[in-house]
C-alpha cells in the first residue's frame, strides 16, 4: 500500500530510524541527567551514555573517540571548524580555498570571514561536479591556511577525490576541511587514512535526530581550534553548552547503524536508484547531473528539458522531491550548484533530485517512473518550446524578437 | 540505577515533563514503525522543504514559537530559536558586538559562564570589560552599578536568576537604568522561566535568554527573545533558518517540546511556586537548626533554591554522601561541577574561600513532594552527624 507523498528527499532529512528512536526514548523519561553533573548518578549515566555514543560515531570514520566534538548540526560544526581553525591559524596566513558547489553553511562561513579581513577563492567544478586537482593544485598559495571541501555534494551526490585532495593539502601544510553530512552510511570514511584534519557531520542525514551533529578535529597531527561558543568549557573548551544526552545517544546508535548495515543497504538503494534513472531517461531530453560513477548510491538529479521546474513540482506532488537543497529550495532561484556545473538557467530550473533511502520500497519507484512519464508528457504538450523542439528547431540559435 | 535516588538537582536540569514527551514523540519516530509512518502520525520533515513533511515542520514550529513568545510576553518574530541557552547568552552578546563599534560591556560578576566567558572575549576585539559587584547578600551593589552607568556601557547583562543562589535581581528597575543611559540590557532568564512571573515587555529588557531543559523541556533547544531594534549578527552561519540570526536545520522535536513546556510551566507557575516555597521554607528551617549557613536568605530568591554549607564540612564529601544515602544533589553549577574551584557566585558575594568550599545546593520541581523533603531532612541530618564525628577524629 502507497501512501502519500512519497518520500524521496532523503538527502533534505531521514526519518528517525525506529530502533534510534527506541534508544533515545529512555533518555528523555527516567534518564534526564546533566551529563555535566558530577554530585549524582543521574549525571554519572547520562555522561556515560555521551562518551558510549561518542565512540559509536568514532567508529563509523575509523577515529580516537577523543577527537569527537558535540555540535547542534553540521552547519554549526562547518562554522566551528572555519572559523576556529582561520581564527587559530591566521597568524599564518589568510587564504582560504573552497568549492562553488559546497553547502550554504560553508559558503556563507568563508563570506564571513572575507568581511573579516580574509581572502577566499571559490574554485569552479568540472562539468561533472567533481573538483579539478590541478586548479585546487594552483590554487593553493604559500598563505592558504585552510581548504574546505564537502566529501558528497547534498544536490547532485557526487563523492570528491578527498584522499587525493588531503595528501596534497598535508604536502603542502594546509589544513583540510570536510563537509561529510551527506556522507556518512554511505561512502566508506576512514580517517586513519584520510588525511583530513576536519570533518563536519549530522546525524538527520543519517536517520539520527536533528540537533544533533559532530566535528571531528584531528589529534595527530594536532589541529588547533578557537571556540566558537564560550560558557561552562564543555567539549574540551571547544564547545560549551549542556549535552542533550537523548539526541547524542540517537547519533551514537544511528552511526553504529550505518556502520552495520551500509554495505547491504547501499547495494538495495543502488538498485533503486539505478531502476528510477532507467525509468527516467528513457524520457526524451531528460539530462542526469553530476558524474554516475564518482557518486552516492542514494542520488539522483536529473534535468528535464523544456519543462518548467515550478510547474513541475506542482504537477507531482504525489512524491515529496526538492528542486535544490532543502535550506535553498524556498528561493527562486536556479541551483547555483547546478549552475557551477554548466547547466543554463532554463535546465537548472527544470531539475528535480531524487534522494532514496533506508524505507524507500519498489512500489514507490515504479509510481514515480510511471508519475513523471504521464506529467513530463502533459507539460510538455503544452510547451511551444517543446513543439519547436520536436520541429528540429535548435532553441540555442533562435534569435527571439524584442518586443 | 538499582534504586531510584530523590532528584534535588533541578536547577541542573529537570524530567521532561510527560505532555511535552508526548508533544515530541511524533517527531522522534515514536514507537511506530517508519516504513508505516509515511503520511501516517510520524512526522520528520525539514522545515525548509517546501513539500508537505517540510510544512508540516514548518508549521511545528510556528506553533511552538507563539507558545514560547505567549508564555514570555512576547511577539513571536521576537522569538530565535537556538541550540540552548549558552548558544542564546553566546548570540546576544557576540551577535550585538558585532554590529556595534567597540565600547564598554558590563556584566554581573555572578553571571553563568556562558555570559562571563563571551563577554571576556569581547575584550579581545577591543571592548572594555566591566564586572558589576554584588552585595553580601548577592544583590547587584547600588554603588557599584551607578559607577558601571556612569561609565556608558553599550551592552549590559544581568541575570534575573542567579544559579546557585536562587537571589533574583531587581532587572525591572536596573534595565530601565541601563537603557536610560544608552545601553542594550540583556537578561539570562533561563532560572527565572516557570518560577517566577516573567514578562518580556514588563521587564522592559531589550533581550532575554530562555532555555527548554530547566522548565521540564528537552535538553537542546533554547531561545533568545530580543527586541527589534537591536542589530544583531549571526554566530552561525548558513542557509539562513531563523531570519538569517541561526542557520541549521532546525530541531523540531525539541522546539516542539520547548514550546509545550514554556506553556505547562507558566501555567502552573503560581501554583508551584507557592508549593515549592513551603517546601523550601521546610528544608531551610532544617539547615538552620542543624547550623548550617544559608546563602542569601536575606535577598529575593527563586522558590525552589537554596544553597547552603556547614562549617568544616567539605561540599563535595557532602553531596558524595548525600547521593550515596539517596539523595541527588549539587555542590555548585553543573557546568562548573567539574573544577575543584569554590563558587564564583560565593566569592563575588565576600564570602570566604574555605566556607564557600562547603557549598550545596537543594534545588526543588515539579515532582517534589513533602515526603521527599521529609526524608532528605532526616538523611541530611544522619549523614552530618557521620561527617561531624569524622572530622572530630582528624581533629
Amino acid at each position: 500500500m502507497l501512501k502519500f507523498p512519497i518520500y524521496l528527499d532523503y538527502s533534505a532529512t531521514t526519518p528517525v530510524d525506529p530502533r534510534v528512536a527506541a534508544k533515545m526514548i529512555p533518555w528523555l523519561t527516567e534518564h534526564f541527567g546533566n551529563p555535566a553533573s558530577r554530585s549524582h548518578a543521574y549525571g554519572w549515566e547520562a555522561e556515560e551514555a555521551v562518551e558510549d555514543a561518542r565512540a559509536q560515531v568514532a567508529a563509523l570514520v575509523n577515529a580516537d573517540a577523543k577527537e569527537i566534538i558535540w555540535t547542534s548540526g553540521a552547519t554549526e560544526s562547518n562554522n566551528l571548524a572555519i572559523k576556529g581553525a582561520a581564527h587559530f591559524y591566521q597568524g599564518k596566513g589568510k587564504h582560504v580555498i573552497t568549492l562553488k558547489t559546497e553547502h550554504k553553511a560553508v559558503l556563507d562561513t568563508v563570506r564571513e570571514l572575507e568581511r573579516e579581513g580574509f581572502e577566499a577563492s571559490y574554485l569552479d567544478v568540472k562539468e561533472d561536479g567533481l573538483v579539478d586537482l590541478e586548479v585546487l593544485k594552483a590554487a593553493i598559495r604559500p598563505d592558504t591556511i585552510l581548504v574546505s571541501i564537502m566529501f558528497v555534494n547534498n544536490e547532485v551526490g557526487v563523492v570528491q577525490p578527498i584522499a587525493e585532495i588531503g595528501a596534497l593539502c598535508r604536502e603542502k601544510g594546509v589544513i583540510f576541511h570536510v563537509d561529510a553530512a551527506q556522507a556518512t552510511g554511505k561512502v566508506d570514511i576512514d580517517l586513519d587514512t584520510l588525511k583530513v584534519d576536519l570533518i563536519s557531520f549530522s546525524a538527520h542525514k543519517t536517520y539520527g535526530p536533528k540537533g544533533i551533529g559532530a566535528l571531528y578535529v584531528r589529534r595527530k597531527p594536532r589541529v588547533r581550534l578557537e571556540a566558537q561558543m564560550h560558557g561552562g568549557g564543555h567539549e574540551r573548551g571547544m564547545r560549551s553548552g549542556t549535552l542533550a544526552t537523548h539526541q547524542i545517544v540517537g547519533m551514537g546508535e544511528a552511526f553504529r547503524l550505518a556502520r552495520e548495515e551500509m554495505a547491504s543497504e547501499n547495494a538495495r538503494v543502488r538498485s533503486l536508484r539505478d531502476k528510477l534513472l532507467n525509468g527516467l531517461t528513457d524520457i526524451e531530453a531528460t539530462f542526469v547531473n553530476g558524474d554516475l560513477e564518482q557518486r552516492v548510491p542514494h542520488n539522483l538529479n536529473i534535468s528535464f528539458a523544456y519543462v518548467e521546474g515550478e510547474s513541475l513540482i506542482m504537477a507531482i506532488k504525489d512524491i515529496a522531491v526538492s528542486s535544490g537543497s532543502a535550506c535553498t529550495s524556498a528561493s527562486l532561484e536556479p541551483s547555483y550548484v547546478l549552475r557551477a556545473l554548466g547547466r543554463n538557467d532554463e535546465l537548472a530550473h527544470s531539475s528535480i533530485r531524487f534522494s532514496i533511502g533506508r524505507f524507500t520500497t519498489e512500489e514507490e519507484i515504479d509510481f514515480t517512473i510511471d508519475l513523471l512519464h504521464k506529467k513530463i508528457g502533459k507539460l510538455r504538450e503544452l510547451s511551444p518550446l517543446w513543439e519547436m523542439y520536436k520541429d528540429g528547431i535548435d532553441l540555442d540559435t533562435v534569435q527571439w524578437a524584442a518586443h | 540505577m538499582s534504586f531510584i535516588p530523590v532528584y534535588l538537582d533541578w536547577n541542573a536540569t529537570t524530567p521532561l515533563d510527560p505532555l511535552v514527551r508526548e508533544a515530541m514523540l511524533p517527531w522522534l519516530g515514536g514507537a511506530e514503525a517508519a516504513r508505516e509512518s509515511m503520511g501516517g502520525s510520524v512526522r520528520f520533515g525539514n522545515a525548509s522543504s517546501r513539500h508537505e513533511y517540510g510544512r508540516q515542520a514548518r508549521a511545528a514550529i510556528d506553533a511552538a514559537r507563539a507558545r514560547v513568545a505567549e508564555a514570555v510576553g512576547a511577539h513571536s518574530t521576537e522569538v530565535i530559536f537556538t541550540s540552548g541557552g549558552s548558544e542564546a547568552n553566546n548570540l546576544f552578546l557576540k551577535g550585538t558586538a558585532g554590529c556595534l563599534k567597540p565600547g564598554m560591556v558590563a556584566v554581573s560578576a555572578i553571571e553563568h559562564p556562558c555570559v562571563r566567558e563571551p563577554a571576556r572575549q569581547l575584550r579581545r576585539t577591543g571592548w572594555d570589560l566591566k564586572e558589576i559587584a554584588v552585595d553580601r547578600d548577592g544583590v547587584i551593589d547600588a554603588q557599584d552599578w551607578q559607577q558601571a552607568l556612569r561609565a556608558r556601557p553599550t551592552l549590559v547583562s544581568v541575570m534575573l536568576a542567579n544559579n546557585e543562589t536562587g537571589v533574583v535581581q531587581d532587572v525591572v528597575r536596573l534595565a530601565g537604568e541601563a537603557r536610560a543611559a544608552g545601553a542594550w540590557f540583556h537578561t539570562d532568564a533561563v532560572q527565572a522561566l516557570g518560577k517566577i512571573e516573567l514578562d518580556f515587555r514588563a521587564l522592559g529588557v531589550n533581550a532575554m535568554t530562555l532555555s527548554a531543559h530547566k522548565i521540564g523541556g528537552p535538553l537542546g533547544a533554547g531561545a533568545l527573545v530580543v527586541d527589534k531594534r537591536v542589530e544583531l549578527a549571526p554566530l552561525i552561519a548558513g542557509g539562513g533558518q531563523e531570519r538569517g540570526l541561526r542557520s541549521g536545520t532546525e530541531n523540531v522535536s525539541a522546539i516542539v517540546g520547548f514550546g509545550v513546556a514554556c506553556e505547562q510551566a507558566v501555567a502552573r507557575r503560581a501554583t508551584e511556586s507557592q508549593r515549592l516555597t513551603m517546601l523550601r521554607e521546610q528544608i531551610e528551617a532544617g539547615l538552620v537548626a542543624l547550623g548550617a549557613v544559608v546563602f542569601s536568605r536575606a535577598a529575593q530568591r527563586l522558590p525552589n533554591t537554596v544553597f547552603f554549607a556547614f562549617d568544616h564540612i567539605d561540599g563535595e564529601t557532602l553531596v558524595g554522601k548525600l547521593d550515596r544515602a539517596g539523595f541527588a544533589c549539587a555542590s555548585g553549577s553543573a557546568c562548573s561541577s567539574a573544577q575543584p574551584e569554590p563558587s564564583h557566585t560565593l566569592l563575588a558575594m565576600g564570602v570566604d574561600a574555605v566556607v564557600a568550599r562547603g557549598a550545596v545546593r537543594v534545588s526543588l520541581g515539579r515532582t517534589t513532594t513533602a515526603e521527599e523533603v521529609e526524608r532528605f531532612a532526616d538523611g541530611l541530618a544522619r549523614v552530618l552527624e557521620e561527617l561531624r564525628k569524622l572530622a572530630s577524629i582528624g581533629a
